[in-house]
């Protein structure tokens, strides 16, 4: 166990060996490291930032969602409440229309009436004229007798 | 085993835990060549495996073996941070790295196997005495102590001024008055001294264990055909268990040298 100017030449050599290690060891490997963590730890950022951006989408797009339904909702309320509107308004119009033209048909049916009445009438005077001739076996003086005839049509 | 040597137990151990020492003046100046070229060449080895890594270092998608390195150094950082509030990238997290690694691949050298190895020495290499283990040689473990212990010095007068430090030494951890200032003196040198002993002696004391119970169990391993089977039973065990202790002990060496340049930086 003999102390020897060994001692020296080993303290030599560690010192050479720390130099080294300090100089061209150590720094780019903490270099290599410390850029590689960043970029890890810049990578769990964007990560992350990416995930709460997907759920605010998702939250928006449920959002929307939500809100396309009600609006879908609302336009179907506002086509059935118009859709009855129009019947509604058909139907009247449809009643006024009727009434109108039942007016009119009875109108006519009156007009008719009252035309076929005029024809009765003067068929009636005149056959009445002709009957009575017959039986009174002469000529009447129609002149004589058209003022009493008419005005007993007029009567009828 | 060298051939020339009786093969006593103690001629075997004797002939694994000595050094290729080579003087160069005789005495203190005398170099262990194999500690020397084994230390000199794992930390070739080690630091230009991670220069080649560092040099196609990625900071986007890293392969696997980029990644293995990653893994490392941030584990040695966590470490360190956890220990050392400042700019650690500057120098003690680097120098823990160099600590840790290098003291890790010394001590993996304890997993080869010794007397495949002490031929391989032998007979390849031609060196009858070699130790592979550059921990296990207390030169070592106080080079690596004793200048951690300067930088601890150094850092300490750095940080807080020679002003600040001859202070330090006399008013804590007690308090300044004068009347318990060689209290406090005695203290701190008494801590100045431990440090660096306690530092250098753990590392080594493990490693010199590890490789004599490698020996023990080799020794049995020769004693007869129960000694083989409960020898390389045991020694596997050992093998095992060793796996621990090399890499808690660079863990620990490394450790220590962190909380003592923490220290180094912090005022009482």
């Amino acid at each position: 166990m003999d102390i020897t100017f060994t001692l020296i030449a080993q303290a030599l050599m560690f010192a050479i060996l720390i130099w080294f290690t300090a100089k061209f060891i150590w720094p780019p490997l903490m270099t290599a490291i410390e850029n590689r963590q960043k970029t890890i730890a810049d990578g769990l950022a964007a990560a992350e930032r990416g995930k709460h951006d997907l759920d605010l989408a998702a939250k928006r797009s449920a959002e929307l969602l939500r809100e396309a339904k009600e609006k879908a909702a609302d336009i179907l309320a506002g086509g059935d409440k118009r859709a009855s509107e129009i019947v509604e308004a058909a139907k009247i119009q449809a009643k006024v229309e009727a009434d109108r033209i039942v007016a009119g048909a009875v109108a006519e049916i009156e007009q008719e009436t009252f035309r076929a009445k005029e024809q009765l009438r003067s068929h009636v005077s005149a056959i009445a004229l002709a009957g009575a001739g017959r039986i009174l076996g002469r000529e009447i003086d129609a002149k004589a007798h058209n003022d009493m005839l008419d005005k007993l049509v007029a009567g009828m | 085993m060298s051939t020339e040597h009786a093969l006593t137990p103690s001629s075997y151990i004797t002939h694994h835990l000595t050094f290729n020492s080579q003087p160069v003046q005789g005495g203190f100046w005398s170099l262990h060549v194999d500690t020397l070229i084994v230390s000199g060449l794992l930390g070739l080895l080690t630091f230009g495996f991670l220069y080649w890594i560092v040099r196609g270092v990625t900071a986007g998608i890293p392969c696997k073996r980029q990644a293995a390195v990653e893994l490392l150094v941030e584990f040695i950082d966590d470490q360190v941070k956890g220990i050392f509030h400042g700019d650690r990238n500057k120098f003690v997290a680097p120098l823990a790295l160099t600590v840790f690694v290098w003291v890790l691949m010394m001590n993996a050298m304890d997993f080869l196997p010794i007397d495949v190895m002490a031929w391989v020495y032998e007979h390849v290499f031609g060196q009858e005495h070699w130790r592979a283990v550059p921990t296990s040689d207390i030169n070592t473990t106080f080079a690596l102590a004793l200048s951690v212990w300067f930088l601890m010095i150094f850092f300490s007068i750095k940080v807080k001024g020679l002003g600040g430090w001859i202070h330090e030494l006399f008013c804590s951890p007690f308090g300044s008055n004068p009347l318990i200032w060689p209290a406090n003196f005695l203290f701190n040198l008494i801590e100045y001294v431990s440090k660096p002993l306690s530092h250098a002696l753990r590392l080594f004391g493990n490693m010199y264990a590890g490789e004599i119970i490698f020996l023990l169990l080799g020794m049995w391993a020769a004693t007869g055909l129960v000694g083989t089977i409960f020898g390389a039973l045991l020694g596997a065990g050992w093998a095992i268990f060793h796996i621990l202790i090399v890499v808690l002990q660079a863990f620990i060496f490394m450790m220590l040298t962190v909380v003592y340049l923490a220290m180094a930086h912090e005022s009482h």
